[in-house]
C-alpha cells in the first residue's frame, strides 16, 4: 500500500478533520440518494416533499441527538422510544387536565429527562452496563406506561399545542425551526464547551479520563439525562403531531434513532463522532424511505434497506479508520 | 525447617538442564547466555531483582517463550522445549503467581481438566472415577478435601493445593513455583513447606522463586542468582551469607548520571500522608513530601507502591488515615485532586494515562480545561496554542499537535502525560514508574525535567523499580514491603544495597 507510506509523509490528520471528512462523506452519499430520487421521481423536488422529509427527520434527530451524547461516551441508551411513548402518555394527561399545554411540556420534559437521570445512576452508582441497564428500563417503562394507559388513548389536544408539530412559520415546519435549533445547540455543546470535549475524552478512554481528573461519573449522569430531556422533547412533538397518545407509540423509534447514530458515523464504542453526523444519518434515513414510498416499494422493505444501510456505513468507517491508523 | 531437607546432591546428571539461553524482546535482552541446572529431588531457589529475568527463565522452562537460542538436556539428552505441550512431556509444570483454576468446577474437575477420564455414554464423563481419582492424589499430597468442593470455595493456600495435586496427577518431576509464600500466611506456609519435602522425598525437583531471604536458606539446596538478564552465580545456601546475596543481585551497574540539582534545603511541606490504609493492601502509610523535593517511593513489584500512589490521588478508596496536601486535608474522586493541584503520571500510560486515538493536543489540554476556559466554553485555537507551547517546551517530537498520540514513541508518550499536568499546574507529580520502556536518551530528558519542575517550587513523589534511578535523582527514599512502609532513607543512606535489603523479605 502506497498510501501507508504517504499517509507517514503527509502532515497527519487528527480526529476532528477525520470527523470533518466522515461528515462530507454521508453529506455526498445523502446528496447522491437526492439526485437518485430526483431522477426517478418527479414529486421527489417539491417543496411540499422536501419539507416533508426535513419534519419526518427531525422527529428522528431529537431522540437520535442525544443518543449520540451517550454513544460518544461508549454507552447506549435502549429506552429512548419507550422513555418517548411514557412522557408523551403524561404529558397527554396533565393538558387534559389542566388545558395548560405549557405545564404539558414542562411534565414531558421533566419526565424524559428524570428518566434518563436514572439511567445515568444506574450506570454510574451502580456500574450496571449501559446496554443492559436500559434494555431493563425499556421494560419498566413499556410496563408503567401500558399500566397507567390501560389501553386507552389520549386524543383531541388544544389547537395552538398543535402547532407545534404541524403548524408552519414562515412557509417551514415548526419541527423543522426546532430541528435546526437543536442541531445547532447539539454541534456547540459537543465540540465548544469543556463539558463536550470531557465526553469525548470518556469516550476514548474512560480510564485515562478519570485519572486525568475529568469526573467521569457527573459527566456521564448529564449524557444520560440528556438523552433522556430529548427523549421527552420529541415526546411533545409526537404527541403534538399525532393529536392523540397510546402506550405503545415508542415501540418503533429506538431502533432507528440507532440507525441514525450509527449511519451518521458515531462510533459504538466512543471518542468518535459528531452530532451532524447524526443529523445526516437521520436525514439519509428518511430519505431512503420517502424515496420507496415515492417509488411505490413496499414499505415491508425498508427494515431490510435500513439494515444494509447500516452495516455499509459502520463497515466503511471502520475501514478508513483503520487505514487512518 | 533445613534438617527436614537433609538431602545433598549426589546425581551426577542434572534431571533438567539449560545451556546458553538468549530471549531478546524488542530493545530488552531478557535473558543473556543464561545456563541452569536442576537435579533430582532438590530445591533450586531462583533470586533476582524486579526484571533480572526470573519470570523469563521460568516461561523458556515451561515453553511459554520460545528461546531465541540454547540448548535443554533432559537427563543428559538434548531434547527440544518450544511448547507448553514439550515441556508438560518432560515433566515441568508451573504454579504460577495468579492460579489457572475454574472457580465455578470442583477440585476434582480442575485437577482433571481436559483429560476427564470417560463414562460408558460417549461425550460423558465418568464421575465416580473422577472423584476417585483426585482422592488418591490429594492423598498423595497430604491435602485432606473432599474432591466435590468447589474452587471458589477455597482460600489461596488451599487453590495452591490444588494447583500442585494438578500438577502432581500429570506427573511432574519438576515443579516451578513464583513465590508460592506470597499470599500464605505462617501456618499456610509450614505446611507448603512440609509438602515440598515430602515431594523431594519422592525425588521431584522444584524451582523456586522468592524474594524472602529466610526460606532461601530454610529451604534451598542450591541457589541461581538472576541480574540483568544473566546468571551471575550459582552457589549453596551454607557457602554465603544473605549480605552477599544482596550484593550479588545489586551488583554494580553501569554508571548512569542524570541531571539533578539538589537544593540546599527543601522548601515547605507539601503532602503529609498520615495512617494511610486502604482494601488494596497499603496499611498505615506515613509520607512526607515538600516543595523542591524529589522522594522515592521503592520496594518490590507488589509492595503496594502504585496503591500508595493511586490512594492519594482518590483513584482507589481510602479505609482509614489522612490525606493533608498544602495545608487542607484531601479525600474524594481523581478530579479533587487534580484541581487541589495533584498530578498523577501511572504506570501504564497507554491504557491509564493518554486517550491513544485522540490528537496530542487534545491530550495535551484535557486536564486543564477548566483552567484554560473557566467560562465553559472551549476553543480549540486557544487550546491548540496552548499545547503548541507545550509541545516546543518539552520539546515532544511530533508532526503536529493534531498528530494521533498513539503514534509517538514511548518517550514522547510519556512527555505528553506529563504535559497534560503542566498545563493544569500541578503542584505535586506523582510518578509511577516514569521511566519504564522509554530510551535511555529520553530518560534523561525526562529527569531533567523532573528536576526543573522541582526547582521551580513544585515537588515529586516517583515510584520506580530501577533503583539506580532513584539513587541518583531522589532526595531521600521510601522503602516498602508487604504493604507498609519498611523504611526511610536519606540521601546518604540512599544506595541500592540499602532499598534492596529494605525491600526484601525477612520473615
Amino acid at each position: 500500500m502506497t498510501d501507508i507510506t504517504k499517509e507517514a509523509m503527509m502532515p497527519p490528520r487528527s480526529f476532528l478533520s477525520q470527523d470533518a471528512i466522515q461528515v462530507f462523506y454521508r453529506l455526498l452519499a445523502a446528496l447522491l440518494i437526492c439526485a437518485v430520487l430526483a431522477v426517478l421521481s418527479d414529486s421527489f423536488l417539491s417543496l411540499g416533499n422536501i419539507l416533508n422529509v426535513l419534519r419526518q427527520a427531525s422527529l428522528t434527530f431529537f431522540i437520535a441527538s442525544g443518543l449520540t451524547l451517550v454513544v460518544l461516551t461508549a454507552g447506549l441508551d435502549l429506552s429512548v422510544g419507550a422513555n418517548v411513548a411514557l412522557s408523551a402518555c403524561i404529558a397527554g394527561t396533565v393538558i387534559h387536565k389542566t388545558g395548560s399545554p405549557a405545564l404539558g411540556i414542562l411534565t414531558g420534559l421533566a419526565c424524559g429527562g428524570l428518566v434518563g437521570l436514572l439511567n445515568g445512576i444506574m450506570v454510574t452508582a451502580l456500574r450496571i452496563p449501559s446496554f443492559i441497564a436500559t434494555y431493563g428500563m425499556l421494560w419498566v417503562l413499556n410496563g408503567l406506561t401500558y399500566w397507567y394507559m390501560a389501553g386507552e388513548t389520549l386524543h383531541g389536544f388544544p389547537a395552538g399545542f398543535r402547532q407545534i408539530g404541524s403548524g408552519y412559520l414562515f412557509g417551514l415546519p415548526i419541527p423543522v425551526y426546532l430541528l435546526l435549533v437543536f442541531l445547532g445547540i447539539g454541534t456547540l455543546f459537543a465540540q465548544r464547551t469543556i463539558w463536550g470535549q470531557e465526553i469525548y475524552a470518556i469516550g476514548a478512554n474512560p480510564v485515562a479520563a478519570r485519572l486525568s481528573g475529568i469526573p467521569v461519573a457527573r459527566r456521564l449522569l448529564l449524557v444520560y439525562a440528556v438523552s433522556g430531556t430529548m427523549a421527552g422533547l420529541a415526546s411533545i412533538i409526537f404527541l403534538s403531531r399525532l393529536n392523540s397518545a397510546e402506550a405503545d407509540i415508542g415501540e418503533s423509534l429506538t431502533l432507528p434513532a440507532i440507525a441514525a447514530v450509527l449511519i451518521g458515523g458515531t462510533s459504538l464504542f466512543g471518542g468518535v463522532g459528531t452530532v451532524f453526523g447524526t443529523f445526516i444519518g437521520a436525514l439519509i434515513l428518511t430519505l431512503v424511505l420517502n424515496g420507496m414510498n415515492l417509488l411505490s416499494v413496499s414499505a415491508n422493505w425498508q427494515p431490510l434497506v435500513t439494515g444494509i444501510i447500516v452495516i455499509l456505513a459502520v463497515w466503511l468507517d471502520m475501514k478508513t479508520r483503520r487505514r487512518a491508523q | 525447617m533445613s534438617d527436614a531437607l537433609p538431602i545433598e546432591v549426589t546425581s551426577p546428571t542434572p534431571l533438567l538442564e539449560l545451556r546458553g539461553i538468549n530471549k531478546e524482546f524488542p530493545g530488552v535482552k531478557a535473558l543473556d547466555d543464561v545456563s541452569f541446572a536442576v537435579y533430582p529431588g532438590e530445591v533450586h531457589m531462583l533470586l533476582g531483582e524486579n526484571g533480572a529475568g526470573k519470570s523469563s527463565l521460568m516461561k523458556v522452562l515451561c515453553g511459554a517463550y520460545r528461546a531465541d537460542a540454547g540448548e535443554f538436556y533432559h537427563n543428559g539428552e538434548k531434547v527440544a522445549i518450544s511448547s507448553t505441550a514439550d515441556a508438560q512431556k518432560l515433566g515441568i509444570a508451573v504454579i504460577f503467581q495468579e492460579f489457572s483454576l475454574v472457580p465455578y468446577l470442583d477440585i476434582a474437575q480442575n485437577i482433571f481438566l481436559g483429560r476427564e477420564p470417560k463414562g460408558r455414554i460417549p461425550g460423558t464423563i465418568d464421575r465416580r472415577r473422577i472423584l476417585a481419582d483426585a482422592k488418591r492424589v490429594l492423598d498423595t499430597i497430604g491435602f485432606d478435601i473432599d474432591p466435590s468442593t468447589t474452587v471458589d470455595k477455597l482460600g489461596v493456600a488451599q487453590q495452591q493445593m490444588v494447583e500442585i495435586a494438578k500438577a502432581i496427577s500429570q506427573n511432574a518431576r519438576i515443579l516451578v513455583m513464583d513465590e508460592p509464600t506470597a499470599a500464605l500466611s505462617d501456618r499456610e506456609t509450614e505446611l507448603l513447606f512440609a509438602l515440598i519435602a515430602r515431594l523431594k522425598a519422592d525425588g521431584v525437583s522444584i524451582v523456586y522463586i522468592s524474594h524472602r531471604m529466610a526460606e532461601v536458606f530454610a529451604l534451598g539446596d542450591r541457589i541461581t542468582v538472576l541480574r540483568d538478564g544473566r546468571r551471575i552465580d550459582g552457589v549453596k545456601p551454607a557457602d554465603v551469607t544473605p549480605d552477599q546475596l544482596v550484593r550479588m543481585m545489586v551488583g554494580r551497574n553501569v554508571d548512569m548520571t542524570y541531571p539533578r540539582n539538589f537544593a540546599d534545603k527543601p522548601g515547605e511541606l507539601l503532602l503529609e500522608v498520615k495512617g494511610l490504609s486502604a482494601a488494596t493492601g497499603i496499611s498505615d502509610i506515613n509520607i512526607e513530601v515538600r516543595r523542591g523535593e524529589i522522594v522515592g517511593l521503592c520496594g518490590l513489584v507488589g509492595s503496594g507502591r502504585s496503591e500508595v500512589a493511586r490512594a492519594i490521588f482518590g483513584a482507589d478508596p481510602v479505609s482509614s488515615g489522612e490525606i493533608i496536601f498544602d495545608g487542607k486535608a484531601i479525600s474524594g474522586e481523581p478530579d479533587l485532586a487534580a484541581r487541589r493541584g495533584i498530578a498523577l503520571i501511572p504506570e501504564s500510560r497507554k491504557s491509564e494515562g493518554l486517550a491513544l486515538l485522540r490528537s496530542v493536543g487534545d491530550n495535551l489540554v484535557v486536564s486543564a480545561l477548566k483552567k484554560l476556559f473557566p467560562s465553559g466554553l472551549f476553543d480549540q485555537r486557544s487550546a491548540q496554542r496552548t499545547s503548541d507551547g507545550l509541545i516546543r517546551q518539552l520539546r515532544i517530537a511530533t508532526p503536529s499537535a493534531r498528530q494521533t498520540v498513539g503514534l509517538l514513541s514511548g518517550g514522547n508518550q510519556q512527555k505528553v502525560v506529563i504535559g497534560k499536568w503542566l498545563a493544569a499546574g500541578s503542584k505535586l507529580f506523582i510518578f509511577d514508574e516514569p521511566t519504564r520502556g522509554i530510551d535511555i536518551g529520553a530518560k534523561s530528558e525526562i529527569f531533567a525535567l523532573i528536576d526543573r519542575l522541582v526547582a521551580e517550587g513544585a515537588a515529586a513523589l516517583m515510584i520506580s523499580s530501577e533503583q539506580v534511578e532513584i539513587c541518583h535523582v531522589c532526595d531521600r527514599a521510601y522503602v516498602m514491603r508487604e504493604g507498609r512502609i519498611a523504611g526511610h532513607l536519606t540521601r546518604n543512606e540512599l544506595t541500592e544495597e540499602n532499598i534492596v535489603r529494605l525491600g526484601m523479605h525477612h520473615a
